[in-house]
């Protein structure tokens, strides 16, 4: 694929303004608002070719005000190039569907909402998709243990499928292998008031 | 739009009973979850209008596992066999669009012999993908023979896949940076001998049906797709195809030794089911090729690149070398850690593009890693390819768009 990005970007960048472009390891990312994706997406449709969605899903990023981003992947085949537009969202601030740009966008929108809980604004039919009818909450977050909340058991007495909550046998364990030497902060108990006092070098060692 | 929140879990709304009925006569059928047309774990709640059908509902998510959000919590290596575990007819395929998307963020090249070995495994699987579809296809027409035949070649893959990766079915083969184990020589000569004599599967299997005017009748112009509405649902690989488009990632944006090798893309002219057929039948025949090719021109050298921070090393070095051991002991305890930043990698699956979307955050495990699964985008489709037939056809077009359920649900 030998796609001259920097060109395109800024192409890209004098039509839509209000938009930022990015290029890294060889791909072109597009930050747009979400307020008008629909417009930016319809301009990379008609105007660049940009005709084929491939995919959409969300990112959660727990510590950022607005916390979830909604990524679309395109594909231009004429151009033979790929694209990426990024908008940020949070459970408040929906973001237009972009049905009527790309009738393929129904189930992507639905599998986002389903997992993050994005609210995607004149969606003819924001149903969950891959979770369970009657499911609770947005698998996908950050804030979501990964052992759930209720599991399933057939019910011998009621004869019945009943849910329940969930009962581990073993404590869900998440090892932490990440060297407290390099990479992420590894703060041990108690440390972290070492950290806080006013002269203080530095109470851990691995901090970047 | 229908309230399904508000029943009960176990309850079935009373508008998605079998039998129920509308005020205009139309009648509202359920299609699986358990029914041998369904491939696998699919509800349709199907709309008909006497015989023909005007609403395709697919209920999907049976068989959803949180393979995305398992992955989260699991480090890079530990990821590659929830990979087999999504489209399970051809898992190789599947490992390689991950390890694609790690090396992109790594910058790691892949040793020739690995790049070889690799794409050997990944026709394999468009075989194996193939020939489940293609015959399976005949099956849901009515035809008995051609699946008692083509499972005996998929059974000799699938103990090629064994003698290479030690599992018939979840190879968990694929590394990024190469591949697991060189092959054995004796299975490289077996594997020679199956691509010399699988032609004439093929033609046996074509015999059956390429003419036979039963699966024509059932085929030809059923479930007609335009490059227009391809397009617009994301449709890629067969799907595309079949509509006339020359897009085949393998040639469009090469990804290993492909740019080296000699093979030709089928394409289809009117989109219909039995266009379909024959561009799978003409892919699985282009897939041995290129196995041969790749099988008696496979380069001398390491299977697996020798940057031991992201491989492990081989075992017999262990023994003795200190630095080896530690390397073994960092890479399956802390694993290794991944260059902050977001990728996309795509491979040419035999359902279409398979993506791979990694997010890294630079620590030892995935942000995010969305699978981009080509069959999510073809069953999506349906409604669109089957609208205004009849009942009978739902079935027909199933089977033709290939779907299966481990890459739909994740």
């Amino acid at each position: 694929m030998s796609v001259d990005f920097p060109a395109l970007a800024g192409e890209i960048a004098a039509a839509l303004p209000g938009v930022t472009t990015k290029i890294a390891f060889g791909e072109l990312t597009v930050c747009a608002e979400a307020t008008n994706i629909v417009q930016v997406m319809t301009t990379l449709r008609d105007q660049f070719a940009f005709k084929s969605l491939i995919d959409i899903c969300g990112n959660d990023w727990p510590a950022r005000e607005k916390r979830f981003d909604v990524i679309y992947h395109l594909l231009s085949l004429t151009r033979n190039a790929r694209l990426r537009v990024k908008v940020q969202a949070d459970e408040a601030t929906t973001v237009p569907s972009v049905i009527p740009v790309f009738e393929g966008a129904a189930w992507y929108e639905r599998e986002t909402w389903d997992m993050y809980g994005v609210r995607f604004a004149g969606h003819p039919d924001l149903r969950r998709i891959l979770t369970d009818y009657g499911f609770e909450g947005h698998p996908l977050r950050k804030d979501f243990p990964v052992t759930g909340f209720v599991e399933l058991r057939y019910d011998d007495d009621t004869k019945r499928c009943v849910y329940q909550p969930v009962q581990l046998v073993q404590e869900f364990r998440e090892f932490d292998f990440l060297s407290p030497w390099e990479g992420a902060p590894h703060i041990l108990p108690g440390d972290e008031k070492a950290a806080m006092a006013p002269n203080a070098t530095s109470g851990d060692p691995g901090k970047k | 739009m229908q309230d399904y929140e508000n029943f009960r879990k176990d309850e079935c709304p009373p508008w998605l009973k079998d039998g129920a009925q509308s005020e205009d006569g139309r009648i509202t059928i359920n299609f699986g979850p358990q029914h041998p047309a369904a491939h696998g774990v699919l509800r349709l709640v199907l709309e008909l209008d006497g015989e023909l059908v005007t609403r395709v509902d697919p209920h999907i998510g049976l068989l959803h596992r949180g393979t995305e959000k398992l992955m989260e919590s699991k480090t890079y290596i530990q990821n590659i066999p929830y990979f087999d575990r999504l489209d399970y007819v051809a898992p190789m395929n599947q490992e390689h669009g991950y390890c694609l998307a790690i090396e992109k963020l790594l910058g790691l090249e892949v040793p020739k012999r690995g790049q070889y070995i690799r794409v050997l495994f990944c026709e394999v699987g468009r075989i194996l993908s193939h020939m489940l579809q293609v015959t399976t296809q005949a099956m849901d027409v009515g035809a008995l023979t051609p699946p008692l035949w083509g499972f005996e070649a998929r059974e000799d893959l699938m103990q090629f896949y064994e003698r290479a990766s030690g599992a018939r079915l979840h190879a968990n083969y694929f590394r990024p940076g190469g591949v697991h184990q060189d092959l054995p020589p004796k299975l490289i000569e077996d594997m020679i001998a199956f691509c010399e004599s699988f032609p004439k599967v093929l033609d046996d299997i074509e015999t059956l049906l390429t003419e036979n005017r039963i699966f024509k009748q059932r085929n030809v112009d059923i479930g007609v797709l335009t490059r227009e509405a391809a397009e617009a649902y994301g449709l890629t690989g067969v799907l595309l195809r079949s509509t006339g488009v020359p897009w085949d990632l393998r040639r469009a944006q090469p990804y290993e030794c492909y740019s080296e090798l000699d093979f030709k893309i089928a394409i289809g002219k009117n989109g219909d089911n039995y266009d379909r057929y024959l561009i799978r039948v003409a892919e699985m025949r282009e897939a041995n090729k290129i196995m041969l090719h790749c099988l008696k021109n496979l380069p001398e050298g390491p299977v697996v690149s020798t940057d031991h921070k992201i491989t492990p090393p081989r075992r017999a070095v262990m023994k003795s070398s200190m630095e080896a051991l530690i390397h073994h002991f960092k890479l399956y305890t802390e694993g290794f850690k991944v260059p902050e930043g977001e990728v996309y990698a795509a491979v040419e699956a035999p359902k279409g593009e398979f993506g791979v979307y990694l997010v890294s955050d630079g620590s030892n495990k995935p942000h995010r890693c969305k699978i981009r699964a080509p069959s999510y985008a073809s069953l999506q489709a349906l409604e669109h390819l089957t609208k205004g037939h009849m009942l009978a056809d739902v079935s027909s077009v199933l089977g033709s768009v290939d779907v299966v359920f481990g890459e739909v649900d994740r």
